[in-house]
């Protein structure tokens, strides 16, 4: 018996009517159908995933049930009644809560006033009443088992803090479904556990729980019942206890996928980069990078293992020359660059992809052909003296299309016409090359399986043609597969350094967490 | 020259101005009075998220239409009815071309400096334009000003006052301060929690820009009892500056709005009340352009040396789409 | 045949909403001359607009003369839009062009009047680069601070404006004042004047100010500077990534954009007003705004946009006299243009557009900038 017959004899064994019925769903954006007919179906107290790459459509029925997207078709019935749901206003009268994969919070106001926003506490007809809010949230907080300070201002708090006062958003509403969108992503290993803790507790008091994930353990671990959304389709539904990683992969991406990457064996050369005691402040002036030693030989993927904003921004800022440091020193192949200007970094043979493509690594108003040398503009052939050459810079855009494989109808078509992953190839492609360092900065994020393999392949290339390079992912999973050493980053410091061979993952996640792994 | 030179100026100008202060302070009040309600326009509008550069038109136009009812009524109803309507109606006037901005940077989500352009040229224009037609041929003078209560000040002048305490309480401790915070900071976070981004923003902006017409009938009908064109001449753009000092609080926009005031002011005194000695020779020999120039380049001087470390509202300036993909 | 038709379709594609937006506006400034023409020496009048208009269009192109003063008056606007477009390129709004004018006058003037002796080739090419650095300098400031400290350049330019008529008021009253004249203003400019070229009045400006269309399209399209002009207004933290100091090149951007400003006051000094006085009129700083906006801060665009406003400026003082519509109108038709472009919905609801035109181009990006600290 396979996965999906068993849940549809589960199904049909069941007797409970479910909390929630997606019926038909579809919606269409420019150039995408992100939604196409899906239909779903989530019960009372159980944990459901949704299973889907990154662009499946997943985030975006999700939005459609919360009344941030209206569907072009399609209907929605709860407890065997068709509702409308217009606006989050709706969704929540409805006992619907959402935790957003970027927090719907307000950095700068308080924990109370982020929960209270939009149901606030009164005190009278026009003041607020913070002191009642607070308490309430104290209570609500104990009751799934943690503590929230409802003073603190959101911004002072961890990813995970600000994780619980999403889940405390919800609860303060009164949810009875509660979707989390990729809740996973930015958690240590440890947080992940204390997270799917907290949602067990959730389904034992009946509330529904709605779980968006890539990731297919996790998956396997948390869910009752996964749904797998492929090209906005729903390809499958599977029981965890009777499928496989293997099974869920092949299903979600729709052909046999590898899931790891064929690395070979690293032959590390001469040291590239070397960083010595290296001190950074961020835009704030708070010290992020506080005394970093690393160094990376030709030949060979070192990887930096950290939650989201433990100093890995500032850290590779400071080496490509975007930040000063206020001490230490960088070098490259033996010659000093600490404080060098960006272009003088970059032509000392140093790549760059940065975290975030739409935010550095490119301009998305311009055509492809711009993007293609918005780091080599000055270089012959592309300019004589002050002059451009449009033609020599078409001729590269033409080539590195071919090269790497980016989906573009032409080199004139604007940038922000591509996909997120055709985009990222842009970057990758004008970044990859005879480079003696190459700087990788969550070179995967929010890409589709396709294009991630391409890129990891071309990594191991690059490494394999002598290029040091230099990962930083937020994805523990993606640093295990790809890097040659793992150094893990804890509050500006390197507390741990791994061979890839023996890297526990555990360990590095206690490291990531704690800065200590007992 | 004698090396005390210079500490011992600053000593007497202090002394000076100490002295001054019992007349110093109603201009101060007075000239500031503008500047903090369209500081408060500016207050209003940005901590919703909306950027407005047209508080200097919008100033303008309401001070033309305030006059325009005081001039046009006074036969009929007699000064001070005339002059309470054309307080109204320069309010509602703001009212109506704030109800134009949040449309246009709200709704059609246009860039919002353009936006703000259009109210400023607009305003020049038509004022202009009704102020040739209508006031200038006719010879006539409006309704008067409204005379003052306390210290100087008029009704409107003492209401700004109240004003900016009442804002500033409000933002800080109200469900409509709270709103109007998160609206301004992150939008799509006040959405996903059933606010109306939009509402919020409209109901600010038209509520904002009636302050900032209440400015314009303090202009025409409680200061100066007179309409010239432009005769704004940048207090809008003062006023933003203001805002900015303040950090984008009324309080501290006030504070903003008194500091322009005083070096507005300063023009003024010297001539009221000259300094002795050497002092008064100097400052009696600087030439009354420099002083007119002077709350201008102090704005520049101040902006440049406060805003670097002002933060302003994370989502101003930034339009909100509703249904923009996740 | 249809590679003529296909070249004219992409160019209605350009210009439908500007075109349209013009239209719109003179049919909303025309219901304005109606209700207010009860206060005209004709009294209520429906076909007043009627009137008004061919009043303005005879004093724009209905004669040689008016021609020539279209033509003139547009040289300046060119200058001034093309000002005003570079700095939206690089995401700067230059709204200090009427006080960069201004310097470029009032620096063109003294130098004019000092060198009004002198062989016109040198008399006239100096007073022209007065007029381009003091523009320049003057706007570097703004420019400096913005990139340094972060203080938007659209406050800080409106008070330099203010500031520049006053302390400029002051040097003509106190400094440069010439002793013959009865009030405070400059010498003659003698051999300094701009050569007139083309019947009363066209002077060697408005050849200038069309080279300059060119050159600054030129820059923008063809050359490096250019390309970080443009990255820097499109992605600021792009430029930086790329290796682009933003430090450098918004102060850059913004001089740049004064040289232009200035040379407008020096041309229209030389070649039209002939002395620096106190209240000159710098209505081409505020005009230049709706010039660049109206074309789209594309050179090309600009140069249409300038005759067009030209035309307006030409043609107004005739319309006020024969039809005693205020030249004010001229303002609103501006406001309206701008508004009907920001808010193009409007135009392709009334003329139910289905084509995705193209509204305002650049300053879209204006906006983004502002209180945000320039990194660098």
């Amino acid at each position: 018996m396979t996965g999906q017959e068993r849940v549809a004899e589960k199904a049909a064994r069941s007797s409970t009517s479910p909390a929630l019925e997606m019926r038909g769903i579809t919606k269409r954006f420019p150039g995408t159908l992100a939604n196409d007919g899906i239909d779903l179906e989530i019960r009372p107290g159980e944990i459901h995933a949704l299973l889907g790459e990154n662009g499946a459509g997943k985030s975006t029925l999700m939005n459609i049930l919360y009344g941030l997207l209206t569907p072009d078709s399609g209907e929605i019935l709860m407890d065997g009644a068709t509702v409308t749901i217009r606006d989050p206003a709706d969704a929540i009268a409805r006992g619907i809560g959402m935790v957003h994969q970027h927090f719907m919070l307000v950095p700068v106001l308080s924990v109370a006033e982020n929960v209270m926003l939009g149901s606030e506490v009164m005190r009278g007809p026009v003041l607020l009443d913070v002191g009642e809010a607070a308490k309430r949230i104290r209570a609500l907080a104990e009751q799934v088992g943690f503590t929230i300070d409802p003073g603190a201002r959101v911004e002072q708090l961890s990813v995970g803090q600000q994780q619980r006062v999403e889940i405390v958003k919800a609860l303060y509403r009164r949810a009875r479904i509660l979707v989390l969108d990729e809740p996973t992503a930015v958690l240590t290993p440890q947080e992940t556990d204390e997270i799917f803790t907290v949602l067990r507790r959730l389904r034992t008091e009946g509330t529904s729980i709605v779980f968006i994930s890539h990731k297919l353990d996790e998956v396997l671990r948390i869910a009752d019942r996964i749904t797998v959304i492929r090209r906005g389709k729903v390809v499958g539904e599977l029981d965890p206890g009777a499928t496989t990683e293997q099974e869920c992969a092949d299903l979600m991406v729709g052909r046999s996928v590898s899931l790891k990457v064929d690395r070979g064996v690293a032959h590390p050369g001469e040291p590239v980069l070397s960083v010595r005691g290296l001190v950074v402040r961020d835009d704030r002036g708070h010290e992020t990078v506080r005394g970093v030693d690393l160094e990376i030989r030709s030949g060979e993927i070192v990887g930096i293992a950290g939650v989201a904003g433990n100093g890995q921004e500032e850290l590779v800022e400071a080496i490509t020359g975007l930040r000063k440091p206020s001490a230490g020193h960088v070098s490259l192949t033996g010659r000093d660059v600490t404080g060098a200007a960006p272009r003088a970094v970059r032509d000392r043979g140093v790549g760059y992809v940065p975290a975030d493509r739409q935010r550095y690594g490119l301009v998305l108003g311009f055509p492809v052909d711009d993007n293609t040398v918005l780091t080599e503009y000055l270089n012959e052939p592309y300019a004589h003296g002050v002059v451009r050459d449009d033609r020599a810079i078409r001729k590269r855009a033409e080539t590195l299309i071919v090269e790497f494989d980016i989906r573009a109808p032409g080199p004139d078509v604007r940038v922000s016409t591509l996909s997120g992953g055709n985009q990222q190839k842009v970057v990758v492609a004008r970044e990859f090359g005879g480079d003696k360092l190459l700087i990788l900065d969550q070179p995967t994020r929010g890409i589709d399986v396709g294009s991630t393999e391409f890129i990891h392949k071309r990594t191991v290339e690059q490494r394999d043609a002598g290029s040091a390079v230099l990962l930083v992912s937020a994805d523990l999973d993606e640093v295990l597969e790809l890097s040659d050493r793992v150094l893990v980053i804890h509050r500006g410091r390197i507390v741990g350094e791994f061979d890839a061979a023996s890297a526990e993952r555990d360990k590095i996640g206690l490291l990531m967490a704690r800065g200590q792994a007992a | 020259m004698n090396l005390l030179f210079i500490p011992r100026l600053i000593a007497e100008l202090a002394v000076y101005l100490a002295t001054v202060v019992p007349d110093l302070l109603p201009i101060v009040l007075t000239l500031a009075t503008p500047l903090a309600l369209g500081a408060l326009c500016g207050v209003l509008c940005e901590r919703s998220g909306v950027v407005n550069i047209g508080i200097e038109g919008t100033m303008l136009t309401a001070a033309f239409m305030g006059y325009l009812t005081g001039f046009a009524l006074h036969g009929s109803i007699g000064a001070a009815a005339a002059i309470a309507a054309g307080v109204v109606v320069a309010m509602l006037t703001g009212a109506l071309l704030g109800l134009l901005h949040a449309w246009l940077c709200v709704t059609v989500r246009a860039d919002q400096i353009i936006a703000g352009t259009i109210l400023n040229v607009g305003a020049l224009g038509l004022t202009a334009y009704f102020n040739r037609l209508i006031i200038t041929p006719s010879g006539l003078g409006g309704a008067g000003v409204i005379p003052p209560i306390v210290f100087g000040l008029g009704p409107i002048a003492l209401a700004t006052l109240a004003l900016v305490g009442l804002i500033h309480f409000l933002l800080f401790n109200s469900r409509w301060g709270l709103r109007t915070r998160a609206v301004g900071e992150h939008p799509k976070a006040a959405d996903t929690v059933g606010i109306d981004v939009f509402r919020q923003r409209y109901q600010n902006v038209i509520a904002g820009c009636a302050l900032a017409g209440l400015a314009g009938a303090y202009l025409t009908l409680e200061s100066t009892g007179s309409f010239q064109n432009g005769m704004t001449g940048g207090r809008g753009f003062i006023a933003l500056a203001a805002m900015i000092f303040g950090r984008w609080t009324p309080i501290g926009a006030f504070g903003g709005a008194l500091l322009f005031g005083f070096f507005t002011a300063l023009g003024v005194i010297v001539r009221v009340r000259p300094a002795g000695g050497e002092l008064g020779d100097i400052l009696a020999a600087i030439p009354s352009f420099w002083y007119a120039a002077l709350p201008y380049l102090v704005t520049v001087v101040i902006l440049a040396g406060v805003v670097g470390r002002a933060i302003p509202p994370a989502a101003d300036g930034v339009p909100y789409e509703k249904e923009a993909r996740a | 045949m249809s590679g003529a038709r296909a070249r004219l379709g992409s160019w209605w594609r350009l210009a439908q909403l500007p075109v349209l937006a013009i239209v719109l506006a003179l049919v909303i400034a025309a219901a304005i001359i109606i209700v207010s023409s009860a206060f005209t020496g004709t009294g209520f009048f429906p076909l007043l607009p009627l009137f008004a208009y061919g009043a303005l269009f005879a004093g724009a192109f209905a004669s040689d003369i008016a021609l020539n003063n279209t033509l003139v008056a547009a040289a300046p606007l060119m200058l001034g839009g093309l000002a005003i477009g570079l700095g939206f390129k690089a995401g700067l709004f230059n709204i200090g062009v009427a006080g960069q004018f201004l310097a470029g006058a009032f620096a063109s003037a003294v130098v004019g009047a000092a060198l009004a002796q002198q062989p016109v080739a040198l008399a006239v090419t100096a007073s022209l680069l007065a007029a381009g650095a003091a523009g320049a300098a003057l706007a570097f400031i703004p420019g400096w601070l913005k990139a340094h400290t972060g203080a938007h350049e659209v406050v800080t330019t409106i008070m330099l404006n203010n500031a520049t008529a006053l302390l400029l008021a002051w040097a003509v009253t106190d400094l440069v004042r010439a002793p013959v004249f009865t009030f405070p203003r400059t010498g003659e400019i003698g051999n300094s004047a701009l050569p007139v070229l083309l019947g009363r009045n066209l002077h060697l400006g408005v050849p200038l100010a069309l080279i300059t269309i060119f050159a600054v399209r030129w820059l923008l399209e063809r050359t490096t500077l250019g390309f970080e002009i443009r990255t820097v207004g499109a992605n600021p933290n792009a430029a930086r990534y790329a290796g682009m100091p933003p430090l450098v090149i918004v102060p850059l951007t913004m001089a740049l954009s004064g040289l232009l400003g200035g040379l407008a006051g020096g041309i229209q000094m030389l070649g039209v007003i002939g002395f620096y006085a106190s209240g000159i009129s710098a209505s081409v700083g505020f005009d230049s705004i709706a010039v660049a906006l109206l074309g789209r801060s594309d050179p090309i665009g600009i140069l249409f946009a300038a005759i067009l406003f030209g035309a307006f400026r030409a043609g107004a003082p005739l319309m006020q006299i024969t039809t005693s519509v205020p030249i004010e109108i001229i303002d609103i038709i501006q406001a309206l243009i701008i508004l009907f472009l920001a808010a193009n919905l409007i135009v392709r609801r009334v003329f139910r557009l289905r084509a995705p035109g193209l509204g305002i181009e650049g300053a879209t990006t204006v906006t983004r900038t502002w209180g945000e600290q320039v990194r660098g």
